[in-house]
């Protein structure tokens, strides 16, 4: 098990990396010492390059408009980041296997899966959340109608189908009621709010055009 | 998760270079990462290709040609895709979801691996996975599994939907490795598992994908994917069919016919397609021409139902075609 924990990024409120580090250091000492020097602008430090962690990459990102620098575990997903780094706790791990949709956020104004896009790979990259929809206490019209029309029950899978659902009016997707089940497949409810995320999403897309 | 060290090159030559031993280049990630996490693929390098010049989409009268990193929505709403190659943008709508549509590069489509449970569960015996260890699917839950050129090491499904409509297209796979260039006819690029199942396919150490090659077809415009799955959306295929017909006079003159979810790699079927020419385009016709489909299916305990599947499939997507 030691070694799937260092996959998630520590807390910054918790565990600090000196000791995540320490907890790690076994399983992965062959592995650094036998690699070539990586590209200048995204290498890690290279002087104890046996020693775990010290592989960590830099990663500049924005997210919901502010800037963030990091040092990143090359395993770390973005969505482990969002939560765990960045305190961005909106986004939500449903099966962390691109199955279920829960993680859906935006990067580069797409829609993606953020449990299977590793922090390292979107480096430079615009990433926006749930959080970043808002503006200030002015709720997004789709928020808004996802409220009106109650579009969820237990609301764990609600943030990923609000990202879907802002995606899928700007993709031109949500034009019929079929096109709207179609594209929205990918974000699985099991409170079965179906209908009245269909029924929100048709009145956003009025308001967002 | 095992550790592993991270580049993300700018160029293809550098790329190469930066590969090697237990590398593994990284796409879009929707096969790699999750195959990380099970620890089914334990790469110690990462090497993200995503930098590299390896875009674009061209249609033209050469026929189509796709960037390996092509996403998978961006080539399925390309209006020249749509309107020449339906097939192909078909195929991909039917696959997977809209978020991992824009995440999924062409190149890696082509190169992800089996969803047969016991291949990502690294408790069972699977020989794909390690080989000589035994195929737990032989005996165990394999209602998804193939009939189709599987072995009694192997009955893996090749889970591509893009494959099957390129593979019915006679696309090509270009590659670019440390001894250069060269391409490959996309149903040659597949091996069949044999008792070595862990060699899927013919790509080099370190060869890169660099694109994917489709010949001129006019009568390609009257091409589609018909997938028959659990769900409506979001599920891979139990069956599906690529089928592209040229009719003239109500008589099929050529035909272009693969077929998916069944096979152990994406699978063309030449004696269906003989079988199609001269024929009326009706429906007892077509029965008359898949009849043979799924000779030689070894089916498993669970997926018995599939050859009748598999001919029904046929009829249908050769119906919807022969009326366009
Ligand atoms: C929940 C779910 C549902 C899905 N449903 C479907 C479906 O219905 N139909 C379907 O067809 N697919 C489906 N998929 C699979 C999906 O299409 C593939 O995972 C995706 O296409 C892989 O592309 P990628 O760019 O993400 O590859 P990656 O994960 O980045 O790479 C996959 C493999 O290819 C290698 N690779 C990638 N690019 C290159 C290159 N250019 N040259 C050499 N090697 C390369 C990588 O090293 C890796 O081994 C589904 C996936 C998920 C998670
Ligand atoms: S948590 Fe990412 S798809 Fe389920
Ligand atoms: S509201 Fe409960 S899972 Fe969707």
């Amino acid at each position: 098990m030691a070694s799937r924990s260092p996959s998630t990024p520590p807390h910054r409120d918790g565990l600090s990396r000196r000791g995540f580090i320490g907890r790690t250091g076994a399983v992965v000492a062959g592995t650094a010492a036998a690699s070539a020097p990586l590209d200048t602008a995204r290498a890690a430090p290279q002087s104890a390059p046996a020693q775990q962690g010290e592989n960590l990459v830099a990663v500049a990102l924005t997210v919901n408009g502010r800037s963030v620098r990091l040092m990143a575990d090359p395993r770390w997903t973005l969505l482990d980041t969002l939560r765990e780094r960045l305190s961005l706790t909106g986004t939500k791990k449903g099966c962390d296997r691109g199955q279920c949709g829960a993680c859906t956020v935006h990067v580069e104004g797409r829609r993606v899966l953020s449990c299977l896009t590793l922090t390292a790979s979107v480096d430079g990259e615009h990433v926006t959340t749930v959080e970043g929809l808002s503006d200030g206490e002015h709720l997004h019209p789709m928020q808004r109608a996802f409220i009106a029309h109650d579009g969820f029950q237990c609301g764990y899978c609600t943030s990923g189908q609000i990202m879907s659902a802002v995606a899928l009016v700007g993709e031109g997707h949500a034009d019929t009621d079929d096109d709207i089940k179609e594209y929205m497949s990918g974000n699985i409810c099991r409170c079965g709010a179906y209908p009245f995320i269909r029924d929100a999403i048709k009145d956003a897309r009025e308001e967002m055009r | 998760m095992h550790a592993y060290d991270f580049a993300a090159p700018r160029s293809i030559r550098s790329a190469i270079d930066r590969a090697g031993g237990e590398s593994a280049y990284l796409a879009g990630g929707t096969t790699l990462v999750d195959l990380m996490k099970l620890e089914v693929m334990t790469p110690s390098r990462v090497v993200d290709i995503n930098r590299l010049p390896l875009k674009g989409i061209r249609v033209d009268g050469n026929g189509l040609r796709l960037g390996a990193l092509e996403r998978m929505s961006d080539v399925a709403r390309h209006p020249g895709v749509r309107s020449r190659y339906p097939v192909v943008a078909q195929a991909l709508e039917l696959s997977a979801s809209q978020q991992l549509r824009n995440m999924a590069s062409m190149g890696g489509n082509l190169l992800q691996r089996t969803r047969c449970g016991y291949f990502r569960d690294t408790s069972t015996p699977c020989n794909k996975r390690l080989p000589g260890s035994g195929c737990a699917a032989l005996t165990g839950e394999n209602r998804t599994h193939a009939i189709l050129g599987t072995s009694d090491s192997c009955v893996a499904t090749h889970p591509s939907d893009v494959a099957v409509a390129l593979v019915a297209l006679d696309a090509q796979v270009e590659l670019y490795g440390p001894h250069g260039r060269r391409s490959l006819p996309l149903g040659d690029f597949y091996r069949l598992p044999g008792n070595t199942p862990h060699l899927e396919n013919h790509l080099l150490p370190r060869e890169l994908i660099t694109g994917i090659t489709v010949p001129s077809l006019s009568w390609a415009r009257h091409s589609g994917y018909l997938k028959v799955r659990d769900r409506q959306s979001y599920e891979f295929a139990l069956t599906s069919a690529a089928v592209a017909l040229d009719v003239s006079g109500g008589v099929v003159r050529e035909a272009r016919v693969a077929v998916g979810g069944v096979g152990t790699r994406p699978w063309r079927l030449p004696a269906v397609e003989q079988a199609l020419v001269g024929r009326r385009t009706t429906e007892a016709a077509y029965e008359q021409a898949v009849a043979h489909a799924a000779d030689g299916a070894r089916p498993l305990a669970h997926n018995a139902f599939k050859p009748e599947l598999l001919r029904r499939t046929l009829v249908r997507a050769l119906t919807t075609v022969g009326e366009l």
